[in-house]
């Protein structure tokens, strides 16, 4: 018999992203790559510190490959990478990579929750303010949503933990522990997130009502829960679930902020740390990770957004 | 006679009863620009079992009329100012609007003109037929699917078993409007309202859809009024035919009533442009000019600045659509001059 034609569209479309995935991690390394080797302080001083001699500091040079030609640097930094070798953490004296790793779940946990919030908020606030449209309900959530948007994260999470954690005491103000742990921070880097998904899903569902295919459906005689929950919403989530995915980089990115205001354990903490400590092999580790774990996420957003559109799905 | 070659040959049944009957209904549409009256006092009827073909330009009416009558005005830009819509001896319009709805499927159905851009993409065609059976009648999943594989079969799609899980897109052109036949003729409506089903179709696929619905129609026993730009198209299927120009009816009557005796100057003119029938001795020309602004409207007869025969009394009032002199009672037109048009029809 023949293949299933559904599924080895499927799977072919699923090769072609997964190759996409590659060529994306590759050009992140290599970013980090030029960018590392352009700021001007010198690893080297930076690990013999302030009273070493100029010798010492070109011989741990000629150790470390800097004083070769930057192609060839290039090479064995790709090698490195490609054995995840990232070299130690001048602070810790420990594995780069292993000190990554380790903070990475207590990140994605932040993250993920944040994501859920966001993302059954987001979608819901919309769905109503689509339906009330231009009415009491719609204008309230427009100004939650440019309220959320306007706020800087670092100014929420300093106000959430003054009003909860000062005030009413309510959650904890910060650290790793049991749930309540995660609601100020989840709450803080879900916000800006979640105004963009308030409005995507208002428009998108403002517009898809005019569409033709809502009159078939109400020519059916279906009562309009049915029209808007099963024939609009799905239509309607398509640009969220992309935008979505495109705007969890900018998660990842913001719980840098979130994790150093509440005290949060992860990588994006370890990250800032390691910027202003200038601990290097650390930074270029935790940049890599935050990118590997943007471009899976992206992988399992690319493979929803088949599953909602067949049109995509079967490659059209 | 210049109609007669495309009449059917055979005489139909007297209608009986009126389904649905239409009394100066008005549909406007606010736009930024001013409001725009779509359907102008447009008052029908339709038999049980009766073809009527609502004819034509673009931008008439057809499809604003069709929506006001399945309750599917887009609101709140549009608007039923005015009317009654009798289906069945309830006024639709005297009741909310949930009453049409629920109407919507079981006793009126639609199908559209794009199928594409009216199914929905996202959902397996089995799934949009079959829901028809689960959410109005509450039938399994399995007997909706079996139904859905059972109606693609009779509006002639072929592998029907297999193809009940593709979705729209993957389906050709005339097979999405056998998908949207299907779908409106589910729960055996009593009247369909088919607006210009096979525009968006190339030729040989248009006739083919024609049969069919002109089959099922017979089959079902079912009214239909057919909305199209087409006179040619609908001379084999309909019984009656209305003519709308900017929102209002321009001339109608029984089918080969009209198409012999044509009374109304754009009749005439829409009859021109179908090919093959101006014969060498045709003396119709088709209307010069382009569609009214429906924001500007001339004063007087609406059609006056594309009319060869206008004169200052067509500036002066508009003309009532009136019994056709010489003509049956049931044969009017709204011209003040039809007499001459008619008269200018037989000497040609
Ligand atoms: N949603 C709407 N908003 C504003 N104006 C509208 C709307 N729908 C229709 N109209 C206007 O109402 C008039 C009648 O439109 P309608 O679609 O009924 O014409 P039609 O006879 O079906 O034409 P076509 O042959 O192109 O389908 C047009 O002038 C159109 O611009
Ligand atoms: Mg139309």
């Amino acid at each position: 018999m023949a293949p299933h034609p559904v599924r080895s569209a499927m799977t072919a479309y699923l090769v072609r992203r997964l190759l996409f995935a590659g060529f994306v991690l590759w050009g992140a390394v290599t970013i980090v790559f030029l960018v590392l080797r352009s700021v001007p302080s010198d690893p080297a001083r930076l690990i013999l510190g302030a009273d070493a001699t100029e010798v010492e500091i070109s011989q741990l040079r000629s150790q470390m490959g800097l004083d070769r030609p930057l192609v060839v640097q290039y090479g064995n930094y790709l090698a490195d990478v490609a054995r995840l070798d990232f070299g130690d953490s001048y602070r810790y004296h420990k594995g780069a990579i292993g000190l990554v790793v380790d903070r990475f779940p207590v990140t994605f946990q932040l993250a993920a929750v944040a994501m859920v919030i966001a993302v059954v908020l987001g979608v819901s606030l919309g769905v109503v303010a689509a339906l009330r449209v231009n009415r009491l309900a719609d204008r309230v959530v427009s100004v939650l949503a440019l309220l959320s948007q306007s706020m800087p994260s670092f100014w929420i999470g300093i106000v959430l933990i003054l009003v909860f954690a000062r005030q009413l005491h309510l959650l904890p103000s910060g650290g790793h522990g049991g749930p309540d742990h995660l609601i100020l921070p989840g709450v803080t880097l879900a916000l800006p997130f979640l105004a963009i998904l308030i409005r995507l899903t208002r428009s998108g569902l403002l517009d898809v009502v005019h569409e033709n295919y809502i009159q078939t459906a109400r020519a059916k005689g279906l009562p309009e829960r049915v029209v808007i929950f099963s024939h609009a919403i799905r239509n309607a989530l398509i640009p969220v679930v992309t935008v979505a995915g495109l705007e969890f980089g900018q998660l990842l990115g913001g719980a840098v902020i979130v994790e150093t205001v509440f005290a949060w354990p992860g990588a994006g903490r370890l990250l800032s740390d390691s910027i202003s400590a200038r601990d290097y092999n650390v930074v270029l580790a935790a940049i890599l990770l935050i990118a590997a774990g943007f471009v899976a996420i992206n992988l399992v957003v690319d493979t929803l957004y088949g599953y909602l559109d067949p049109r995509v799905r079967l490659g059209r | 006679m210049d109609g007669t070659a495309i009449l059917p040959a055979t005489g139909r049944p007297a209608p009986s009863r009126p389904l649905l009957s239409v009394q100066d209904l008005t549909v406007q549409f606010g736009t930024r620009a001013g409001t725009i009256t779509a359907v102008d006092r447009v008052s029908l009827d339709v038999a049980e079992g009766e073809t009527l073909a609502v004819l034509g330009e673009t931008g008439s009416g057809k499809s604003a009329l069709a929506q006001a009558l399945m309750g599917l005005v887009p609101g709140p830009a549009g608007r039923v100012v005015s009317g009654r819509i009798n289906y069945d001896g309830t006024d639709l319009l005297a009741r909310p609007r949930s009453y049409t709805r629920r109407l919507c499927g079981t006793e009126l159905a639609m199908v559209f003109q794009d199928p594409l851009s009216s199914l929905n993409p996202v959902l397996r065609v089995g799934v949009q037929i079959g829901e028809l059976f689960r959410r109005r009648r509450g039938a399994s999943r399995a007997e909706a699917r079996r139904k859905a594989i059972e109606l693609m079969e009779r509006v002639g799609i072929p592998a029907a078993a297999r193809r009940v899980d593709d979705y729209p897109h993957q389906f050709s052109g005339g097979m999405r409007q056998r998908v949207m036949i299907a779908m409106a003729l589910a729960l055996r409506p009593r009247l369909l309202i088919a607006d210009e089903p096979t525009t968006a179709l190339d030729v040989t696929v248009q006739a083919q859809i024609m049969q069919l619905l002109a089959d099922l129609k017979a089959e079902h026993r079912m009214s239909l009024i057919l909305i199209s730009h087409d006179l040619g198209l609908v001379a084999g299927v309909a019984d009656r035919v209305m003519l709308m120009y900017a929102g209002r009816v321009v001339e109608t009557g029984e089918l080969r009533e009209v198409y012999q005796t044509l009374a109304h100057p754009y009749t005439r003119g829409l009859m021109a442009s179908i090919p093959g029938l101006a014969g060498p001795r045709e003396r119709l020309t088709p209307i010069t000019g382009s569609p009214p602004d429906l924001l500007r409207l001339p004063s007087g007869c609406r059609f006056r600045p594309r009319c060869g025969f206008a004169t200052e009394a067509c500036r002066a009032s508009q003309p009532d659509l009136l019994p056709v002199p010489t003509g049956p009672e049931s044969h009017r037109a709204a011209c003040h001059h039809a007499e001459e048009v008619v008269a200018d029809g037989r000497s040609g």
